[in-house]
C-alpha cells in the first residue's frame, strides 16, 4: 500500500485503492437502493397530502384497531415467548436429557414452516370443519377468526426466537456458575435468579426485541386466520394490504410508515442492547484482570 | 406481573369495545364489493334504528370470493354472504352446511339483488382498435385478467370469451376453445384477484386492455380521474348475478335471524337499488333502472346457464384437470 507511516489500518487489506471505493460504493448504492430509499418513500407517500390526512388515516376507528390488536398481540405473545425461551434454553443448555436435539429441531420449526401453512394448522385445528371446531362451538369459544387465534398463530411464528438467542449463549457459559452456587447451597431458584439470569439478560433481551419486531410485523399466518373483518381482527399490516387494494394509498402508507416507526424504535433499541452488552461485556474483562 | 395483567384486561376492553352495539351483522363479501357497502351500510342501519328501534353496526370482511367463501366455511362467522357467483355459496351449503339448500329461492331474482358484466377497459385514444372480443386474441395485444382459478372475476371473462366465440357464424366448442386458448396467450399478468387485476392495468400500465366487471370500470374512474381510460361495450357480453344469502346456521345461533333477512331484503328496495345504481351495478327495479338507463348501455347478455349453470361450468372449466388447466398448460408450452 502506498503510505508505510499508517500501516496499521492497510495492513490486511492488498486492494488497490480504486477496488476499495468501488467495492464501498456497490455496497453502499445497494443499502440506498434496497432500504433506505423504500424506507423514505412510505414516508413521502404517507405525507404525500400533508399532516391532516395522516393523522386522520391513524385515527380511524379501523386503522386505530388495528393498532391497537396489533399491540395486543405483542404483548401477549412475548411474554409468551420469553417464559418459553427461557425455560427451553436452560433445559437445553444446562442439562442432558434424552430427546434433547429432537426438541431443538421442534423448536426450530416455525423457522423453516411457512407462515400461511402455520395458519393452516391452526384452521384444521380449530375451524369449524377441523379436529375440535365442532366441540368449540358447542361451547361457544372463538379461536380462528378471533383475537386467539391471531395470538396463536404470532405465537407460532415467534416461538424460536428467544431460545435459538439463548441457547448458544448458555452453552458457551457452560454450567459451572450455577453447580459452584449450587455446592454452595444456593436452591434452585436462587441460582436461577442470581447466577443464569444476569449472565444472559442481554442475550435475552435482545432475543425478546427480534420477538417483537416478528411479532408486530407478521401478514402471512395471521392473514389466513383473522377473516379480514374490519375493525375487529384486521392487524397493522392486514389493514395495510386492505387500504392499498382500496385505492387508499395515504392511509396505506399511513399505517405502513406506522410499522416502520415500530420497526425503527425495535432497531434502536436492538442496538442499544448491543453496545450496552458489549460494555458490559468489557467491564466484565477488565474486572477479571484485576 | 399484576400490573401486566391489568395492562391486558384494559387492552382487551378497548378492544372488545367495537362490538358492543346491540346487533351486529358480518357481511362477509368479495374483493371488489367494498365501495357499494361501504355506501349500503349507513343507508340500512339508518331505516332499521328507525324501523326496529335498535342500534345496529355492519362489520365487512373482504377478500377474493372463493377465499372468503372457505373462510365461511372454516368458521368465520358471517351473519351474511354476499358473494359474485353462486358456486361460492354453494360450496358453503355442501362443505359446512351453514347455509340451508334452496337460499336462492328465499329470495327475489334468484337472490342476486343487481348483476354486472364484463366489459373491455382500454387506454385513452383506444390505441389498439379493441372494439370486442376478437380483437383481444390479435397478436401484440396483451390482456389483463384475473386468474379463473381463483377469482369470479376471472371466471366470467373466460365463459364470456367461450360464449362469443361460440355466437359466431360457424361457431362450435372446439373454436370457443381455441379463441379462449389465444386469448389466455396474451396475459402476461395473472392476478388472484379483481382489485389485483384493476392495480396491474393503472397502477403498474400493464397491458393494453383490461377485463372487468362494469362497476370496477367506475371505480377507476373514481379513482384515477376519467381521462385516463375508456370503457369499450362488447357485442355481446355475460350476465353476472351477484348473490347474496343469509347463513342459516349463524343468524339461528347468534340470535340476528331477523336482522340477517332485512339486511338483504333491504336490498330490492327503492333506495337499496338506487345505492348499487350509484356504485354501477345494474338494478333489477325498473323505476331505478330507468332513472339510471344513460349509465347502462344496452348489451346482448347470456347467462352461465348457456353453460348448463355454474356448477357444470365449474367442473368442466374450472376444476383441477378441467379445459382452463389445459389451455394453461398448453399455451405455458409454447
Amino acid at each position: 500500500m502506498s503510505g508505510t507511516q499508517n500501516a496499521p489500518r492497510s495492513i490486511v487489506t492488498t486492494e488497490s485503492a480504486p477496488v476499495r471505493w468501488l467495492l464501498t460504493g456497490i455496497a453502499l448504492l445497494f443499502v440506498a437502493l434496497f432500504l433506505v430509499i423504500p424506507l423514505v418513500s412510505v414516508f413521502a407517500e404517507a405525507f404525500k397530502q400533508g399532516w391532516r390526512l395522516y393523522l386522520a388515516a391513524l385515527v380511524e376507528p379501523d386503522a386505530w384497531s388495528a393498532i391497537k390488536l396489533t399491540l395486543l398481540t405483542a404483548v401477549i405473545a412475548v411474554p409468551l415467548n420469553l417464559v418459553f425461551g427461557v425455560a427451553a434454553a436452560w433445559a437445553i443448555a444446562k442439562f442432558d436429557f434424552k430427546g434433547k436435539s429432537f426438541l431443538i429441531t421442534l423448536i426450530d420449526l416455525p423457522f423453516s414452516v411457512s407462515p400461511v401453512v402455520a395458519g393452516l394448522i391452526y384452521v384444521l385445528l380449530f375451524g369449524a370443519q377441523g379436529w375440535w371446531g365442532p366441540w368449540l362451538a358447542e361451547h361457544d369459544i372463538k379461536i380462528i377468526f378471533a383475537v386467539p387465534g391471531i395470538v396463536l398463530a404470532t405465537v407460532f411464528v415467534t416461538f424460536p426466537f428467544v431460545a435459538r438467542e439463548l441457547i448458544p449463549l448458555m452453552e458457551a457459559q457452560g454450567s459451572e456458575e450455577e453447580q459452584a452456587a449450587l455446592v454452595l447451597g444456593a436452591s434452585g431458584w436462587q441460582t436461577f435468579w442470581r447466577v443464569t439470569l444476569p449472565n444472559i439478560k442481554w442475550g435475552l433481551l435482545y432475543g425478546v426485541i427480534l420477538a417483537n419486531a416478528r411479532a408486530m410485523g407478521e401478514f402471512g399466518a395471521v392473514s389466513v386466520v383473522s377473516g379480514h373483518i374490519r375493525g375487529m381482527t384486521n392487524t397493522i399490516p392486514l389493514h395495510v394490504e386492505i387500504l392499498y387494494n382500496e385505492y387508499n394509498f395515504v392511509a396505506a402508507f399511513a399505517c405502513a410508515s406506522i410499522l416502520a416507526l415500530l420497526a425503527l424504535v425495535t432497531l434502536a433499541a436492538k442496538s442499544y442492547v448491543e453496545w450496552a452488552a458489549a460494555r458490559q461485556a468489557a467491564e466484565d474483562r477488565r474486572h477479571a484482570v484485576e | 406481573m399484576t400490573r401486566r395483567a391489568s395492562l391486558l384486561a384494559v387492552a382487551f376492553a378497548l378492544l372488545s369495545g367495537h362490538a358492543l352495539a346491540d346487533t351486529t351483522l358480518l357481511n362477509v363479501s368479495y374483493d371488489v364489493m367494498r365501495d357499494f357497502y361501504k355506501d349500503y351500510n349507513p343507508v340500512f342501519s339508518k331505516y332499521y334504528e328507525a324501523k326496529f328501534k335498535d342500534k345496529l353496526t355492519v362489520q365487512q370482511s373482504h377478500g377474493g370470493s372463493s377465499k372468503q367463501a372457505r373462510s365461511v366455511i372454516d368458521g368465520l362467522e358471517a351473519d351474511v354472504v354476499t358473494m359474485n357467483q353462486s358456486t361460492d355459496i354453494d360450496a358453503i351449503v355442501e362443505k359446512g352446511k351453514q347455509i340451508n339448500p334452496g337460499w336462492e329461492k328465499r329470495l327475489p331474482d334468484n337472490a342476486s339483488p343487481f348483476s354486472s358484466l364484463q366489459v373491455l377497459i382500454v387506454r385513452k385514444g383506444n390505441p389498439k382498435g379493441i372494439k370486442d372480443w376478437n380483437d383481444l386474441v390479435k397478436p401484440g395485444v396483451q390482456v389483463v385478467v384475473p386468474n379463473p382459478k381463483t377469482s369470479g372475476n376471472g371466471r366470467y371473462t373466460y365463459l364470456a370469451a367461450w360464449g362469443y366465440a361460440l355466437k359466431q357464424p360457424g361457431g362450435n366448442d372446439a373454436k370457443a376453445r381455441g379463441f379462449v386458448s389465444s386469448l389466455f396467450a396474451n396475459v402476461p399478468v395473472l392476478d388472484s384477484g379483481g382489485r389485483a387485476a384493476t392495480t396491474t392495468f393503472m397502477q403498474r400500465n400493464i397491458g393494453d386492455v383490461l377485463v372487468t366487471f362494469e362497476n370496477e370500470a367506475e371505480m377507476i374512474a373514481r379513482e384515477f380521474g376519467r381521462g385516463g381510460f375508456e370503457v369499450v361495450y362488447p357485442s355481446v357480453s355475460i350476465d353476472a348475478d351477484l348473490p347474496v344469502a343469509v347463513v342459516d346456521k349463524v343468524v339461528d345461533k347468534k340470535g340476528t335471524r331477523k336482522a340477517a333477512e332485512e339486511y338483504l331484503k333491504y336490498l330490492w328496495s327503492p333506495e337499496g337499488q338506487q345505492v348499487a345504481a350509484q356504485n354501477y351495478l345494474r338494478p333489477r327495479d325498473k323505476t331505478v333502472a330507468a332513472k339510471f338507463a344513460k349509465q347502462f348501455p344496452v348489451v346482448k347478455l347470456f347467462t352461465v346457464d348457456e353453460f348448463g349453470g355454474w356448477t357444470k361450468a365449474q367442473k368442466q372449466h374450472f376444476d383441477d384437470g378441467g379445459i382452463y388447466d389445459q389451455i394453461a398448460a398448453a399455451n405455458a408450452k409454447k
